[in-house]
């Protein structure tokens, strides 16, 4: 292997948009998902000015949507097709390939001490599925009928046909070609991500030593590799109902007049085949969350994360777990009782390895020597956001109570604290942290302080009323609840719950304007800003083919002897070679 | 319109300006490093934790005390059990919340960076550990243990005796059934729906009637295939065209869409029977049934003919099913009673739900009582449960003379989806019956008029509806 990286002269095409740099593959990633994310965060502004001021007229929404709200009011089907877009984009795009495919790429090679991916075209291919599925996700908004409109979990019968309502033609069609492509770009990623870390580590990392973050990017891989195909195959099935004929999903359906020449088929099948790689799939978009915020936790606190070993073992665990836990969405589709109580034996288990993590962190932070950088007090929300949201899990979990709050505006208050905002926190984490090495500069502070204050208030804010909400019995996906006076007073919540969600719009703001400025304009970044152990920061701040200019490092330690009595200094790099009579991790 | 849009833009130039400029001065007049958090920014962000820990309690109980009821009281006997289960899960949930939430707060405030502290090394303590897996592990197993028996008892199979009620769902209004005198439901199937008949149940005169539409059905579609004029003048052209040439060969053209062009013809009287055609399609020409149709729309309007030709051969398999002589299958249907807009239960008896589906998938939710199950297409599914509280009795306890009981569809099914519900009456055994007499039985009349029950709460949707929007 040449110690040397090589220095040909690039042209613009092969260096921004073509790259098989791994760290150029990863920009491109987060551009992309940041892009997305506006996206995502704008429709759901709009739709929550219809529900917190259900029929009022808001010019802003006759802008920006046109014919879809008349008068400045959402149309019906519209309200459904800005839910399932911002879920599904929120999901897949910003937090499956925009986490994992911005962190895995940039990450891995550079903290197992590789100088690039396995396949650095491979991974730029990956790269170029996951823009054309998402410029297809977003042109689907602009078709005739709309955009898929089912939800993000798009259910036949009511995906499959057309006549069911205008969400499910051509807009159907475009979300599950944009979903195959998706899936490609995924499997890509994948595999060489879960192949460079078993290959390509450096003298010296073993797998024990390894950051946590790497170990939550392969768990994460190996989710997605043996799920993603699983996917494909519910989406592939659930075409051909659409355009050939046949009947996997369809069964006995009467609909727009006519009886449909479908029998034998199974809705429920379909249920069975998209929660196999759907519950995975929380796992892919909260574990890269969990390990970047172990990194940055440990980093900032000056301490060893707490339990390393458990903290493997939790994330092992909880990637076993995952995929024996899909029929807890089931519960009420007339499953077998008996089987509904393996799923609930089975998911409850997962709350066992979930606490471990949790007091592992809180025990990192105590008697830690806290330094608040905006990436900490992002990981420590983080934190937060996966036990208060883990908790109420638990309520799910159990089929009894679950029949109750199932689709309920208590599910909606679940998942978006323990999936939506922990993953989100965990993205911005690691952006504020690893910003200098990704553009050489640093973003601004205090900007990012006002950032997170305004997001976690915000963020609880919308989503801890939605509980009462939920428990009172409004249902999810609804346009507005102005016909049901059981609901009574838990009604009142709503303009705040979406006062709270324009704000929390607003504020990111925020952080735009110092992603984008500091690119440009930041302090000039040095070469280990957070005295940080891990082998990224023993790279140059310019970046350079093949990571390090010399040969590769090689690695004496684990990455997280902070504030080690034996040494002086309150960290110690993991190329430091052992001290005479030290004995290292 | 566009000045706003402007002013909006503008303004966010202009705060993008400022913003820049407080950046850089920020930057200079501080003359340090960004990595640098000062010991002030470090002691203000804890203190900010505990600030915003407090604040987060205190929203907490603000509103477990306003909306803290789980909606409504339980008004069914299982329901009762969830409830006292969901107490139990959320007393373990609150503690735990509060516990590691204010761990997380108070560490974060407590151990703020200090220039002259040092963290403490340490790495793992497998005591600590083993405490923290096994208390979960139990706390859970009991959670699980609870759990499953509310589950068991909830699932269990219904008594024989229990009230058996059927619940339909179409996009986008709710039909119950009640199987009448005998306690038996008919039969159904999605093949015999028509608008008298709109659960699709099985009796002879269901058949019957089925079939009459789809005739009907069948023979429109033909006609307006039959008198296309393109088509028509395509015909007429091709038979002139082949009587000129006297070649005698076979007319081809557009005798695939075969019905009633019988009058092709055999060799023999060949030319009598063309010119018989030529003339019929210009007298067809002159009628009023012509009309025009794209390429496009004709293929579409064979599509359909062929649909419903299957449609009619599957029909014809129900009437042709040989049930080895016992129909009584048939005949229970037909005292089967159909009612929409409300349906009533006694209270204190046990009733089990069967639910059905005609279109997409929906569910059936009944919030007051703790009840949820999902109605699928092709695949029936069962709920069991029995009512607690009449609803005057509940009116009472609510002090609202309004409340009413619902059924409300919990699954998205489409644009009115948020507004598919039915109202629950629970009243006294002797209040049901005399309402239950008042509902008529179930009968396919022949005739064309739609069964008033139908009409009428189909306007009374469509009226929410439009009040709503
Ligand atoms: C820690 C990461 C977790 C993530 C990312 C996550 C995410 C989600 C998501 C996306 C849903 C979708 C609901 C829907 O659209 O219908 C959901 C539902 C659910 N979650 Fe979680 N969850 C997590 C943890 C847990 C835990 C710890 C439990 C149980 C102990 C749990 C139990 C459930 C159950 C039972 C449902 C189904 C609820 C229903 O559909 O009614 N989850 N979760
Ligand atoms: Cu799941
Ligand atoms: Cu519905």
């Amino acid at each position: 292997m040449g110690a040397q990286a090589h220095h040909h002269e690039e042209s613009f095409v092969s260096k921004y948009v073509f790259s098989h740099d791994h760290k150029m593959i990863s920009k491109q990633f987060l551009v992309t998902a940041i892009v997305m994310g506006v996206v995502a965060v704008m429709l759901s502004v709009f739709f929550r000015l219809q529900l917190g001021w259900p029929g009022e007229s808001f010019a802003i929404l006759e802008t920006f949507l046109g014919k879809w709200a008349p008068g400045g009011v959402l149309d019906r089907n519209a309200y459904l097709a800005l839910v399932t877009i911002h879920g599904t984009i929120m999901v897949f795009f910003v937090l499956t390939g925009g986490l994992s495919g911005t962190f895995s790429n940039l990450l891995i090679p550079l903290q197992i001490g590789a100088r690039d991916m396995a396949s650095g075209f491979l991974n730029m291919l990956s790269y170029w599925f996951f823009f054309f599925s998402s410029v297809i996700m977003i042109l689907s908004l602009f078709t005739e009928g709309g955009a898929a409109s089912g939800g993000w979990t798009v259910y036949p019968p009511l995906s499959a046909l057309p006549q069911a309502m205008p969400g499910s033609g051509m807009g159907m069609t475009l979300w599950l070609i944009s979903m195959v492509l998706f899936v490609v770009s995924s499997l890509l990623g994948g595999l060489n991500y879960v192949v460079t870390i078993i290959n390509l580590r450096t003298k010296g990392m073993s797998m024990t030593r390894l950051p946590l973050t790497i170990w939550a990017f392969m768990v994460t891989a190996i989710l997605g590799v043996l799920s993603f195909p699983v996917l494909v195959s519910a989406v592939v099935l659930l075409l051909m109902d659409r355009t050939m004929g046949t009947a996997f999903y369809l069964s006995d359906i009467f609909i727009g007049g006519e009886a449909l020449d479908v029998t034998g088929g199974s809705p429920i099948l379909y249920q069975h085949l998209f929660w196999f790689l759907g519950h995975p799939e929380v796992y892919i978009v909260l574990l890269p969350a969990l390990g970047i915020s172990s990194e940055v936790i440990a980093t900032n606190a000056r301490k060893p994360i707490f339990g390393y070993k458990a903290m493997v073992g939790s994330l092992l665990g909880i990637g076993f777990l995952s995929f024996i836990v899909w029929g807890h969405h089931m519960f009420v589709t007339g499953m077998n009782p008996f089987l509904g109580s393996v799923f609930v034996f089975t998911t409850l288990l997962i709350a066992i390895p979930s606490a471990v993590k949790a007091f592992n962190y809180i025990t990192t932070l105590w008697q830690g020597n806290i330094r608040f950088t905006p990436a900490m007090l992002f990981s420590i929300g983080l934190v937060s956001t996966f036990v208060t949201g883990g908790l109420t899990g638990i309520i799910l979990a159990d089929s009894a109570l679950d029949v109750n709050v199932h689709d309920t505006y208590f599910v909606v208050a679940h998942f978006h604290i323990v999936m939506g905002m922990s993953a989100i926190f965990g993205m911005l984490a690691g952006i504020y942290h690893w910003f200098p090495k990704m553009f050489g500069r640093m973003m601004n502070t205090k900007l990012g302080f006002a950032h997170f204050w305004v997001t976690i208030v915000c963020g609880y804010g919308v989503f801890f009323p939605m509980h009462f909400v939920g428990i009172a019995g409004a249902p999810r996906r609804y346009y507005e609840y102005s016909n049901f006076d059981f609901l009574g007073s838990v009604m009142d919540l709503q303009p705040l719950i979406s006062t709270f969600a324009i704000i929390g719009a607003i504020g990111q703001l925020f952080f735009l304007f110092n992603f984008f400025y500091s690119i440009f304009y930041g302090q000039k970044s040095v070469q280990n800003p957070w005295m940080s152990n891990t082998l990224e920061w023993t790279t140059p701040v310019r970046h350079v083919h093949g990571n390090w200019d010399g040969p590769l490092p090689e690695v004496h330690r684990w990455a997280y002897d902070y504030s080690n009595p034996v040494h002086d200094a309150d960290f110690v790099p993991q190329t430091t070679p052992a001290l005479s009579g030290e004995e290292v991790h | 319109m566009k000045l706003l849009i402007l002013l909006v833009v503008v303004l966010g130039l202009v705060a993008a300006v400022q913003l820049s400029k407080v950046y850089q001065l920020s930057i200079s007049l501080r003359g340090k490093r960004e990595e640098d958090i000062s010991e002030a920014d470090n002691r203000l962000n804890g203190g900010l934790f505990l600030a915003f820990m407090v604040a987060f309690y205190v929203s907490f109980v603000v509103l477990l005390v306003k909306y803290g009821s789980y909606g409504t009281p339980p008004a069914s006997e299982h329901g009762a059990a969830v409830d006292r289960l969901m107490d139990f899960n959320m007393a373990i949930i609150f503690v735990v919340f509060f516990i590691v939430n204010t761990l997380l707060f108070w560490f974060s405030a407590k151990y703020y960076h200090r220039a002259d502290r040092k963290a403490r090394f340490i790495a793992h303590d497998n005591r600590l550990e083993l405490i923290w897996t096994v208390i979960p592990s139990v706390v859970l197993a009991i959670i699980i243990a609870y759990g499953l028996q509310t589950w068991n008892e909830m699932t269990g199979e219904a008594s024989e005796d229990a009230l058996r009620v059927e619940l339909y769902s179409k996009q986008f209004d709710w039909t119950a059934r009640y199987p009448g005198a005998d306690g038996e439901f008919g039969q159904a199937n999605y093949n015999l729906i028509t608008p008298m008949n709109a659960l699709g149940i099985v009796t002879e005169e269901g058949v019957a009637a089925a079939l009459t539409e789809i005739e009907e059905k069948i023979a429109k579609v033909e006609e307006e295939i039959n008198y296309e004029k393109g088509h028509l003048l395509a015909e007429w052209a091709a038979i002139e065209a082949e009587l000129h040439d006297d070649h005698g060969h076979d007319g081809h053209g557009h005798d695939d869409h075969g019905h009633g062009h019988d009058a092709h013809a055999d060799h023999g009287d060949g030319k009598q029977a063309l010119e018989a055609r030529m003339a019929e399609i210009e007298h067809m020409l002159e009628s009023d049934k012509v009309n025009i149709l794209t390429e496009a729309a004709y293929e579409a309007k064979e599509d359909k003919l062929y649909r419903l030709i299957r449609h009619r051969q599957r029909i014809q398999e129900i009437r042709n099913f040989d049930f080895d002589g016992e129909l009584t299958a048939w005949e229970s249907g037909m005292d089967d009673q159909i009612v929409k807009g409300e349906f009533h239960l006694p209270v204190g008896r046990e009733v089990e739900f069967v639910f059905r589906s005609r279109d997409v998938i929906h569910s059936a939710y009944m919030p007051q009582f703790r009840a949820q199950m999902n109605t699928v297409p092709g695949v029936p599914t069962r709920f069991k449960m029995t009512p607690t509280i009449t609803t005057d009795s509940m009116r009472t306890v609510l002090e609202n003379p309004e409340f009413d009981y619902v059924l409300l569809c919990n699954k998205v099914c489409g644009a009115a989806h948020f507004n598919m519900q039915m109202k629950i009456v629970i009243e006294s055994q002797e209040a049901y019956d005399a309402w239950m007499s008042e509902q008529g039985e179930f009968i396919v009349k022949e005739g064309s008029e739609e069964p008033e029950m139908e009409q009428a709460s189909e306007q009374k949707e469509s009226q929410t509806i439009t009040a709503s929007l």
